[in-house]
This record gives C-alpha cells, structure tokens and sequence, in this order.
C-alpha cells in the first residue's frame, strides 16, 4: 500500500493538516493497513474543522471504500462500506422507495462521517440522529481486530462509536434501516416569517416531517429573527431523486465578496423571493435537502483565510438566549447569509452525541479576529444557557468548555482507551480539546 | 438485454464504468485476479441496477483463463460488450534494472487484452455490441521515463484502431480511450501528476463515448491539446527532453 504525502483541510479551511495518507481500494488493503500502519480514517472532509485532519500523522482516506454490500428491498435494511456517500443513496434508492432516515445539509458526506458525528437533518424532531438507524457497525481497530457491534451486543462500544468522533476504530461498513419514500420528490411549503419569536411559534407548531429555518441574519429591531421556513414531506413527483450537476467556485474569492452590505443586498432579496402569502412547490428530494451542493467548492467564496461556522442548540427553557444570540450577531455586521434555526427532539445515539431537545442555530463568519472574538462570546452564551456546540464545526471553544457540554465525556474517553490502547487514532480536534486525557 | 464484460475491474476507473452501464439495467460481469474484491463489486452492481452481475477470473497473463469467460458470454443473449481496463505500469526505473519485466508490460497492458478480445470478436460480430479499449496517453510519444508502458499501450492502441475497422462490417463498436492522469492507485503517492481527474469523471466520459459511437477519445478532454502539442515536437528537440 503506497502512501501519499499530502495536504488536507477541514471544509472551513481554517485547520489544515500535512501528512501521510493512504486511500485503500478494497476491504483487504484496508485490513491490512489496520494491522500494520494504523491510522484514524476520514470521509469527504465536510466537517468544518480538525475532526478529520492528523497534521504530521498518518491517515485513512476511506472515500474508495464505497460499495453497497446488501439491500433488501422488502424492509429497507440496507448494508454498505463506510466511503458510501449519502447523497449516491438517496439518488440509487429513493426509486426504489427507500432513502437514509437521516442526511445533513448536504450529499457528500459518507456514512463513516454520518455515524462519528451522528449527524442530524431537517427531520430530527421525528426521526432522530443518524446513529438511531444503525443497525449494527464494524470497526477495525489498531492491530486489525474485527469487530460487529450492535446497540445490544455492546452498548458502550456502540454509543462510544455513534458520535465518536472516529476513536473506537476505523468503521469499515454498518447496516442502515432507511425509512419509505413514496416516490424521488418532496413536496415544499414555504412561509415568510416577520421576527424572531414568529419562527418559534412556527417551529413548535409545525406537523411536517422534514422543517428547517432560513433566518435573514443581517435584520435588526423589529425584522430581527425574519426569514423562511420550509416545511415538507417526501412525496412523488420527478423522475430523479438527486440534484442537478453543480456547478463549481473555481477560485478563492477575494474577501470583499461577502461584505457586509452584499450580504444585506442579498438577504433582503432571499427573503422577498418566497410571496407574503408563501407558497408550495415539488422538487427532488436532493433539490431540497442539499441546497448548497449546487455550487461545488463553495468554501473558496470565502477566500484564503477560510470561515467558521458557529452551531449551538439550546433547551428550549432557554429560548431567549437564543435570541440575544441572534441579536448580537445581527449588530455585530459579520455574518454570511447563510443562517439556519431548527427545533431538534431529543433523539442522540451516542456519548458524544450534539442533539438535544431544543432550538439548534447554525451561521457561517468570513475568518477575521473580529469574528472570532464573537463567536467566543456566542460559545459562552451557550454555555451559560446550557447548551451544546457541534463538534464538527467549532474551532474555537475550549476543552473545558465542551467537556462541561458533554457529561459522558470520560466514559467514552474510557472506551476509546480499550479500542485503541496507543492513541494511534488520535486526530486534532482529540488533541485540541484534551478529550481523551482522563483524570488531567 | 446486452451484457457487458469489464476486465481489471478492481481498478477505481473500471469500477466508476462498471456503476455506469450497471445504472442502464445492462448486466454486468467483472473479470480480474481478486475474487474478493470482484465478487463484492458484483453486489454493489446488483444493488446498483445491473440486470444481472457476476465475477469471472480473468488474468492478462494467463490465456487459459480467456476461453472460460467468452463460454459465458456466448451463454448470454443479447449485445455483448467489453470494456478493458487491464493495465500495469512499473516504474521505468524498475525496468531498467530487470528488463524481463518488459515481456510483462507487454503481456499485460497489450498482448494479453488483444488476445482475448480476438478470441471474444466472433460473438460480438455474431450479436453486435462495443468494444471500450482504455489505453493512455503515454501511448502517443514514447518519452525517457515511460517508454516501457508507452510502447505496450501504443501497440493495444493501434490493435483496438484494427479491431474497429473489422468491427465496422458488422455494425459493432469499438472506442479506444486515452486517459491523462486519473486519481486511480496507479497514480496515488506518485511524483509529478498534475490535472488529476477523477475516475468517475472518466468513467462519465467513456460511457458517453460508448452512446455516441466516439471512435477515439481523450479524457478530460484538453489532453488532446497537450497530446497534439507533444506530437508536434520535432524528434531533435524530443529526444533531449526528459518528462
Ligand atoms: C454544507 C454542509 C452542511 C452540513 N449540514 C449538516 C447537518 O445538517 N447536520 C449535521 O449533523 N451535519 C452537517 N454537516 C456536517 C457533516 O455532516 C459532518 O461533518 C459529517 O461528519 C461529514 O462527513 P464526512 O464523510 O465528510 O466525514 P469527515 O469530515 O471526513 O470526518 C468526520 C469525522 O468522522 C471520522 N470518520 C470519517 N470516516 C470514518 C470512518 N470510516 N471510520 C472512523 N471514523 C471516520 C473522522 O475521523 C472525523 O472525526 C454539514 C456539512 C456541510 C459542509
Ligand atoms: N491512472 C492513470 O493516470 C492512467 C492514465 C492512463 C491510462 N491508465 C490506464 O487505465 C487503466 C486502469 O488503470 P488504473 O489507473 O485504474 O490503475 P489500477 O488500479 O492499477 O488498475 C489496473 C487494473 O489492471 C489489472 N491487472 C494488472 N495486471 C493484471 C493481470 N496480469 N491480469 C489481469 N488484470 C491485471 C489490475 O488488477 P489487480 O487488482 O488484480 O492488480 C487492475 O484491475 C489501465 O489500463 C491503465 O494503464 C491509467
């Protein structure tokens, strides 16, 4: 197995990594990598930071482990390799009436990625994170040892793995249930929303499935907190299920492109688009749950210096934190676009699992120290109101911080110990964030 | 129903093909040496929508190994179509220090495919279909550090240009490809690519080719400007380059 020197980043592009990478083309290369060079793994790279990255270590491309190893068309049980992307399962599948229970805001991802950060959708408040339709994983672990875990057959191995931010093992292949699709579309309804506290209401009230926020992130007064909601369910309709071809940001933009007054402009216009009355329209399923996967690269429109993206979620008690969070951002001037709020149930697989039950904000910053000075106050704020930060996007909290956030902390730090005794797995954000030393 | 047979299908651009013409509903058989990896390509390819998906044993090197799988074929109905992705490409460093390998290069990347392909011919001139040859650029020019594999995929590529004028009178096909650098194991960890596509692109543009009838392509496409350019060279100015 021949190994490729090279340099790696984190989709925000502000942690890098240069290193010895090896991309196994089949399941016995990739065992024997494990028994004689292990190394942690990564997917497609879209997580926003250091989760993926080992800089002057060694790691695992497992984008070439991508094959579909069963389908059952009956129940919709599905087993795959880790590389498997989910945006190709949605596209392969959802004609044949099934598609993932759970995908995030965009296709790329694989199902490794999915289950480290036991990612969640626009469906959360039904259906959960995506570890809560792993039927069963298999982890190769330094050494090579082999191992099927199952919510049952090891339930402190599973829930250290679900979320696990890839320490209990290289995840080789899982078994999916995926949820029916009556066909490849889903039926959109859009509604303008005047404030802040209209898009909780709208948020607890609605019955749809699938339901996600745009918040305009520049208003202010009495427009803070204005912006869409779209709710949908899975419906009939086109005759694909993915999206059109993307098309590509070839260049890193220079850093003007997302100045403040562009991103009022365009806020302004976004928010206008849907009529006062609202509307509904048919797409396909990947049309609306990937919009940002119409333009490929798309984290060159921030220039060189890369971005952050800041995501918390509160309890619901604490709603009105979430608010002066809004408020501090939109005076601040140096946010992006694209802002996202969503209401998530309580549904989380793992120890390390992000969702709780309450209101999850996400907003990107162009990377300037202003804008990190923020988001440091922002991350405080949710401490304070007892939220969480999503560990694969922050960059900036500290390990005390997170650890206060994650209360199961050292139990999963105990297991990754057992999986992986030599730390050979450890990746950036573990040594960042001191998440597996216990007892310091 | 048409059936294609895909040899060196363990290779990531032979699997990125075998996926495109497995999403037609074509059926798909995957010929190579590891049984493993071929037989779990199979399953992907069912699952992916081939008609029907099996593994075969296929080793350039190994004539006896041909006869079998065009008996399968021959089981088949319908259009029977073959894709070649079988390749090698040993370091011309390795070669110079043990020129045997030479017969291997050969063997592989030329002698091998063309003689299976001979011995498939009649059926497809009997049932119609496409024959896809994948050879390379490095085909075009022999260069200092290549002029091996250069060779070997220079006398495939002019093999597969007879093939099609023979092909024609019976209404088959055959498309010769010609790559540039593709991000495939072949070229991981390797000094000096640049434009790297990926296979999937590839694998797009040569099932385009296969639905157009393209008789020669390169892929991405702009290789053929570089190529035309390198041709163009006079051989007193070549011979004192060295890429
Ligand atoms: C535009 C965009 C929208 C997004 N929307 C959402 C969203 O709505 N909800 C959400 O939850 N997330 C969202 N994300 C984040 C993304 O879903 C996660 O970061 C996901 O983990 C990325 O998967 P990946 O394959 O790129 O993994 P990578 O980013 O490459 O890796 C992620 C982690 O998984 C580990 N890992 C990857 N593969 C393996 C493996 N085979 N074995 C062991 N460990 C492995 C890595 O070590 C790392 O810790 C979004 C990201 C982007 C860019
Ligand atoms: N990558 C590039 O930049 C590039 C550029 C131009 C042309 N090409 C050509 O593209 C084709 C695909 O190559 P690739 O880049 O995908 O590299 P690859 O992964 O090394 O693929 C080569 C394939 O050939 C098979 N093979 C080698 N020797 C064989 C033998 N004796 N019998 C049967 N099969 C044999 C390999 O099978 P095993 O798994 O059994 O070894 C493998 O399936 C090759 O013809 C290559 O020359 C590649």
């Amino acid at each position: 197995m021949l190994w490729k020197e090279t340099d790696y980043a984190g989709w925000a592009r502000v942690h890098k990594a240069r290193g010895n990478v090896a991309r196994p083309e089949r399941s016995t290369q990739l065992t024997r990598l494990m028994e004689e060079a292990p190394a942690p793994a990564y997917g497609m790279l879209r997580s926003y930071n250091d989760s993926p990255l080992n800089d002057g270590g060694a790691a695992i491309d497992m984008t070439r482990m991508d094959k579909i190893l069963h389908f059952d068309p009956e129940t919709g049980v599905l087993e795959v390799e880790a590389g498997v992307q989910l945006g190709d399962l949605i596209r392969l599948f959802a004609p044949k009436g099934w598609v993932p229970a759970v995908v995030p805001g965009t296709g790329f991802p694989t199902v490794g990625g999915a289950i480290a950060h036991d990612i969640h959708g626009k469906n959360h408040h039904v259906l959960g994170s995506f570890g809560q339709h792993v039927l069963s994983v298999t982890l190769l672990q330094p050494g090579g040892k082999r191992v099927e875990v199952t919510a049952e057959s090891d339930a402190a191995l599973f829930r250290a793995t679900m979320g696990g931010i890839g320490q209990t093992g290289v995840i080789v292949s899982a078994k999916l249930q995926m949820i029916p699709t009556p066909g490849n579309g889903m039926t959109v309804k859009e509604t303008r929303v005047g404030s802040f506290d209209e898009f909780l209401a709208l948020l607890d009230g609605s019955d749809y499935r699938y339901n996600v926020g745009w918040i305009d992130s520049t208003a202010t007064g009495s427009a803070l907190g204005r912006g869409i909601f779209e709710e949908a369910e899975l419906s009939g309709g086109p005759d694909k299920a993915g999206g059109a071809p993307a098309l590509p940001v070839p260049i890193n933009l220079p850093g003007f492109a997302l100045s403040a007054p562009t991103v009022k402009t365009f806020n302004a216009l976004y928010w206008r688009k849907v009529p006062a009355r609202g509307r509904t329209h048919v797409m396909s399923i990947a049309q609306h749950v990937f919009p940002l996967d119409k333009l490929h690269d798309w984290y060159r429109l921030y220039g060189k210096r890369g971005f952050h993206q800041f995501q918390c979620v509160v309890p619901l008690q604490n709603a009105s934190v979430l608010k002066e969070i809004v408020q501090k951002i939109a005076r601040s001037g140096l946010a992006s676009p694209l802002a996202v709020i969503k209401r998530m149930g309580e549904g989380r697989a793992g120890m390390l699992s992000f969702p709780m039950e309450g209101y999850t904000l996400a907003i990107d910053f162009p990377a300037r120290d202003k804008a990190e000075t923020l988001i440091k106050a922002l991350e405080a704020m949710t401490v304070e109101a007892e939220g969480r930060l999503y560990l694969g996007k922050d960059a900036l909290a500290s390990g005390d911080q997170i650890k206060g956030m994650y209360p199961e902390w050292e139990a999963w730090a105990a297991q990754a110990a057992k999986a992986d005794p030599d730390g050979v797995l450890i990746t950036d954000i573990v040594r960042r964030l001191q998440l597996r030393e216990i007892g310091k | 129903m048409s059936t294609w047979i895909i040899l060196g299908a363990t290779s990531s651009m032979a699997r990125a093909f075998a996926r495109e013409m497995a999403e037609t509903g074509a059926a798909v058989l995957v010929a190579g040496r590891d049984m493993d990896d071929l037989r779990a390509l199979a399953t992907d390819l069912d699952a992916r929508g081939a008609a029907a998906a099996a593994a075969l044993y296929f080793d350039a090197g190994d004539p006896a190994t041909f006869a079998p799988i065009v008996k399968v074929l021959g089981a088949t109905e319908g259009k029977v179509s073959a894709a070649v992705f079988v390749g090698w490409m040993p370091s011309q460093a390795e070669i110079d220090a043990n020129p045997s390998l030479i017969d291997q290069v050969g063997a592989v990347n030329y002698t091998g495919p063309a003689r299976f392909l001979h011995e498939l011919a009649p059926l497809i001139e009997e049932r119609g279909g496409t024959v896809v040859g994948v050879t390379s650029v490095a085909g075009d020019r022999g260069r200092f550090s290549n002029y091996v594999y250069g060779s070997a995929k220079a006398g495939f590529a002019t093999y597969l240009s007879g093939l099609r004028n023979r092909l024609n009178r019976s209404g088959a096909h055959v498309v010769t490809v010609k790559p540039g650098f593709v991000d495939t194991s072949m070229t991981w960890g390797v000094e000096g690519m640049f434009l790297v596509a990926a296979p999937s692109a590839v694998a797009k543009s040569i099932a385009k080719a296969v639905e157009k009838k393209k008789n020669v392509i390169y892929t991405p496409g702009f290789w053929w400007i570089i190529m035309t350019i390198i041709k163009l060279v006079p051989e007193r100015i070549f011979k004192k380059l060295s890429f």
